[in-house]
């Protein structure tokens, strides 16, 4: 099973500046854990709490996982997970 | 420094007026790491807020793919702010996410949707560490090298 997980460039610290990396599990929660063994460091920065974070965007295959589950998000080979910051900030 | 065109500029400074007094928001594209300001997205808020705002995250996600498929970046994340100076606040720091862009901050503060100057500002914001720089208006931006 592979599923390809484009990063970020602000992640890309923790993927030696690869744009996109490959990852298996069968929900998001457990890719994200496997994303972890071999990247340490970029759970933490997806991840608050338990829950993801408010400002970090996650999509399966152009969906925004908020609609489709979260974290319990099924997954199946095949699928193409992008990660996108939200941009966002303001005033207060 | 930032080095941006007049029609750009311009751009940005109507788009922060016609949306104030909410906060507007957008990005200008261009070429993976050339540093030019090529490609002017006016993006909506979806937070329509006159103190935060935010891509819609749809938005979002077709923005980034459009900017990969031409080899593009953004060069520049602009918003405005509606009461308060062209300064990033805490939340904006706190959420930058692009260490290679210009943040260009616009205050309408002072004559709101009218005509008259504004406050137009540029930093760099990397690891919480906020830049200011200078900038520079052109006519138009040199021939690419």
């Amino acid at each position: 099973m592979a599923i390809e997980v484009k990063i970020p460039t602000i992640l890309r610290t923790y993927t030696g500046g690869e744009k996109a990396v490959s990852a298996d599990g069968t929900t998001l929660s457990s890719l994200i854990d496997d994303l972890e063994a071999n990247h340490p460091g970029i759970k933490d920065r997806l991840i608050d709490n338990g829950d993801l974070r408010r400002f970090v965007n996650v999509y399966i295959n152009d969906e925004d996982v908020r609609f489709i589950g979260g974290l319990d998000a099924q997954l199946k080979d095949g699928d193409q997970i992008v990660v996108l910051p939200a941009v966002a900030g303001g005033a207060h | 420094m930032l080095t941006i065109d007049q029609e750009t500029y311009d751009a940005i400074v109507a788009h922060a007026k016609r949306d104030h007094p909410d906060e507007a928001c957008g990005i200008v594209a261009g070429p993976e790491g050339s540093d030019r300001p090529e490609r002017f997205i006016e993006m909506v808020n979806a937070a329509g807020s006159p103190t935060f705002y935010e891509f819609d995250s749809t938005d979002l996600l077709q923005l980034y793919k459009e900017m990969d498929a031409n080899d593009e970046e953004p060069v520049i994340v602009y918003h405005s702010h509606t009461a308060t100076e062209a300064y990033p606040s805490r939340t904006d720091i706190g959420l930058a996410s692009e260490p290679n862009a210009h943040y260009v901050l616009v205050s309408t503060r002072e004559h709101g949707n009218e005509p008259g100057p504004v406050e137009f500002r540029s930093y760099r914001i990397v690891d919480g560490a906020v830049t200011e720089e200078e900038i520079r208006v052109v006519p138009a931006l040199p021939p690419r090298q």
